[in-house]
């Protein structure tokens, strides 16, 4: 077995964090390896120290055998190694072309040749099968395609060693049965890839070998074919976990929530809310799936009143609350986690106490007039932070301070405690390790066995497929399908969430 | 000037783009400087030292070209303060801008009595000669070439210059690829501080010429405080043209013409106090900036420090 790259003994330490502890890594030419460890275990520290953008406190790096010393991206693309970022790394309003060529554009005497640009990433993407068009602009095409571009952008430096960072985090079903083609295909031109991931799923069906991570170190390094999901869980985790959710069946009662055709605009003046058709019911949890960008956000800045709805309505228990604010429909009985925790859930520079009561500040018990009863809000946050086991030293340290599945906690228990008729929970569990999910999982299907509304939009599939009880797919600003959960299945939701339709598969599904 | 042997029209034509040309020259030097993502406000204070040290290099050689120079170089010897503060020691840009305004204005009062020995203002010193008399030789546009400057001509060829280099050369690419998400551009290779470095010592390159642009091109002399806040209204057209080269000029032009138009106008007699004709200019400003700038967008990362290995 030919080793095309080892990594030993690397350590990296960020202020607080030990983010890698004496790691050893190795990648075979021609395999697939995948990272596996939860957010934080310290992959994404790893490959960024083997692409250049971190330097590492200790240890050391070979590349075909070389001992080698990365100091900047360059010096990796040099040895040919090519990253593609979980966030992408593309300039949104450049062509599909000068993003690939930028750093080594093709010249013409002192101007870029963008025609010889042009022609170079259309062979390029034909040699690979990627269909896609060298004059578009970023911003215009799917994400899916972005993710191809990231590709050649590193496979047009000649990289031989391709590092994909959760390369399927924002892909559809079927987007990343594609990536798994491509990948092979990759693999076949004699590539070798390492992909980073913490879904188990993926790692079955895509690669050779994994080697597990956990809190910066090292657990084991095994192959693909002779270990098991449960077992990657308990290595990834620490402990046995249960990867399904226990909940009895729902007992839908009176419609919460009605949405009538609402529509509304992003902030370019676009449509982007097409007529969306919504009921939710008490003590159910419906799920909204949908490839990111389709209108799930702007769907929940519309009902908890952050924008503006051009047209249609939305009634909560028999009243009208389209076009009011956000804390008329607070007091309405609409409770909502945002999907963005440091944008909207939290004021990070506040004391936990202060954010504990952020929405019923200005009242009673915690306000008289102008002046905060600050005895009461500490109080109240003691019993939040005790309930909710939200990990703090104390109520008075600032929100910043907690780590992200904490902070989470506090905002589900901020939210929860305001015993809304309707709680909206979005991307509840985004970048959260999995037991912290397994914790606000259980929450939300508690709040649905007491008979409030929950209305969950999730990016994640899994997560929409084990905890809603009906599941709507939103796509291009519309409801295109709503299936009961019990049937549903990852294929169909995938076809949904491209824009497809089930009318000439079966009928069954659909309700 | 013998405007009275030329058409009114032809006159505010020629007049309108004497007064853009430092407007344009530093709108250029913002644009380089924000396309890169560094905000630069320190502009108006680096047009002060251009304005001060185009008419210390003339008065000190003897030769306006070594003044124009020196303004440049000292352009470049005061925006490199401000690529220090903002690019290594990543300060709050608007800031370091400020300050420099602030101490541009001190440093040249207080080398205005040293090296002059003056205060308020210096002596006249040698300007460029312009081929009055040869342009009006020239049938047609003679009237009108010939109440320009040399520095008119710079300016416009430095729009074509800067337009070719952002659009069209790799340099550009890389620039703009700077400024909207650095992060990628360093993922690729590209040397983030070093763009950023080169565009905002360009700018100052740019900032000190429009400065001299203004004291030797105008007055030949240079006047405390004869800047009077060009290098903002500078900043304003850049935004205005949103950030591109040509629209820059063209903003510069629309902002120059109410200057221009205000002075002609004084002399028409109409019954319109002739305060409201010096508000013009502003006002035009105020107008442009409130109805338009809604709708150009600012390059993604201006104004925001990059960090290495940031997590």
């Amino acid at each position: 077995m030919e080793k095309v790259v080892e990594m030993r003994g690397i350590t990296k330490v960020f202020p607080g964090v030990r983010a890698n502890d004496d790691v050893n890594f190795e990648l075979a030419k021609g395999e697939i390896h995948v990272l596996l460890g939860e957010n934080g275990a310290g992959k994404t520290t790893l490959m960024n120290i083997l692409y250049g953008l971190y330097q590492p406190d200790s240890g050391e790096i070979y590349v075909n055998g070389k001992k080698v010393d990365i100091k900047t991206p360059g010096d990796a693309i040099k040895l040919g190694i090519g990253m593609v970022h979980q966030h992408f790394m593309l300039v949104h309003n450049f062509t599909v072309a000068e993003n690939i060529i930028l750093g080594k554009e093709p010249k013409k005497g002192i101007t870029v040749n963008m025609k010889q640009a042009i022609q170079d990433v259309k062979k390029l993407a034909d040699l690979y099968g990627f269909k896609i068009d060298p004059e578009a602009i970023i911003e215009d095409i799917t994400v899916g395609q972005q993710q191809k571009v990231e590709i050649l952008k590193a496979l047009y430096r000649g990289a031989d060693i391709l590092i994909l960072d959760e390369p399927t985090a924002v892909l559809t079903p079927q987007e990343i049965e594609e990536l798994g083609v491509i990948l092979k295909n990759l693999v076949k031109e004699g590539k070798s890839i390492i992909l980073i991931t913490h879904k188990l799923k993926e790692v079955m069906s895509m690669s050779d070998r994994v080697t597990i991570v956990r809190r910066g170190k090292v657990i084991d390094t095994v192959r693909t074919s002779e270990t098991s999901i449960d077992r990657l869980a308990e290595m990834m985790v620490g402990r046995k976990v249960s990867l399904k959710i226990d909940k009895a069946p729902a007992k839908p009662g009176k419609v919460v929530l009605e949405i009538k055709d609402l529509r509304a605009q992003d902030h370019r003046g676009l449509p982007v809310l097409k007529g969306v058709n919504l009921e939710v019911r008490s003590g159910e949890i419906l799920g909204i799936a949908g490839v990111d960008g389709n209108g799930q956000s702007e769907l929940i800045e519309v009902i908890t009143g952050l924008r503006k709805s051009t047209g249609g309505k939305f009634i909560l228990n028999g009243k009208d609350l389209t076009g009011k604010s956000p804390r008329e429909i607070i007091e309405a009985g609409i409770a909502h986690i945002p999907e963005d925790r440091h944008k909207r859930g939290l004021v990070l520079k506040y004391s936990l106490a202060e954010n504990a009561v952020l929405g019923k500040h200005y009242a009673a018990p915690f306000a008289k007039g102008i002046m905060m009863n600050y005895a009461r809000i500490k109080e109240y946050a003691r019993t939040l932070i005790r309930d909710f086991d939200v990990r703090t030293p104390n109520e008075e340290v600032m929100a910043s301070a907690l780590s992200g599945g904490n902070q989470q906690k506090m905002v589900a228990a901020r939210e929860i405690n305001k015993d809304p008729e309707l709680l909206i929970a979005a991307q509840p569990t985004r970048g959260l390790d999995v037991g912290a999910i397994e914790y606000i999982h259980k929450r939300l299907v508690m709040e649905r066995d007491r008979g409030r509304a929950v209305l969950l939009v999730s990016l994640e599939l899994d997560e929409i497929l084990n905890l809603s009880d009906r599941i709507a797919v939103i796509y291009d600003g519309e409801i295109v399908g709503i299936l009961d959960a019990k049937n549903a299945t990852e294929n169909e939701l995938g076809i949904l969430m491209a824009g497809g339709s089930l009318k000439n598969k079966k009928e069954g599904g659909i309700v | 000037m013998d405007n009275a042997s030329l058409p009114v029209v032809v006159a505010l034509m020629a007049a309108t783009l004497r007064q853009a040309t430092p407007l344009i020259l530093a709108s250029l030097g913002g644009v380089f400087s924000e396309r890169s993502g560094v905000v630069n406000i320190g502009l108006d204070g680096i047009m002060t030292c251009g304005a001060f040290f185009g008419v210390y290099g003339s008065y000190k050689t003897g030769s306006p070209a070594m003044g124009i120079l020196f303004a440049i170089i000292a352009g470049m010897i005061v925006s490199s303060i401000h690529a220090f503060l903002s690019i290594h020691l990543k300060a709050d840009q608007v800031v370091s801008g400020v300050a420099i305004n602030l101490f541009s204005g001190a440093l040249t009062s207080y080398l205005l009595l040293v090296l002059f020995n003056r205060q308020g203002q210096t002596d006249g010193v040698n300007a460029l000669t312009y081929p009055k008399a040869f342009m009006r030789g020239i049938p047609v546009i003679g009237g009108f070439l010939s109440e320009l400057n040399w520095y008119v001509f710079m300016a416009i060829i430095l729009v074509f210059v800067t337009y070719f280099i952002l659009y069209k050369t790799s340099l550009g690419l890389r620039i703009r690829a700077v400024g909207e998400h650095p992060k990628a551009a360093d993922t690729l290779g590209v040397n983030v501080y070093a763009i950023r470095y080169l565009c905002v010592i360009l700018s100052g390159a740019l900032g000190g010429l429009a400065g001299a642009s203004l004291s030797l091109g105008t007055t030949n002399l240079f006047r405390e405080g004869m800047v009077s806040g060009r290098g903002f209204i500078a900043l304003a057209a850049m935004i205005f043209g949103g950030w591109r080269p040509f629209g820059a000029m063209w903003a510069s032009i629309l902002f120059a013409f109410a200057d221009a138009f205000q002075i002609v106008a004084q002399g028409f007699g109409w019954a319109i106090p002739y305060q409201f004709y010096s508000a013009l200019p502003y006002i035009l400003t105020m107008i442009a900036l409130a109805g338009f700038v809604g709708k150009t967008t600012a390059p993604a990362a201006d104004g925001v420090p990059y960090t290495k290995g940031e997590r």
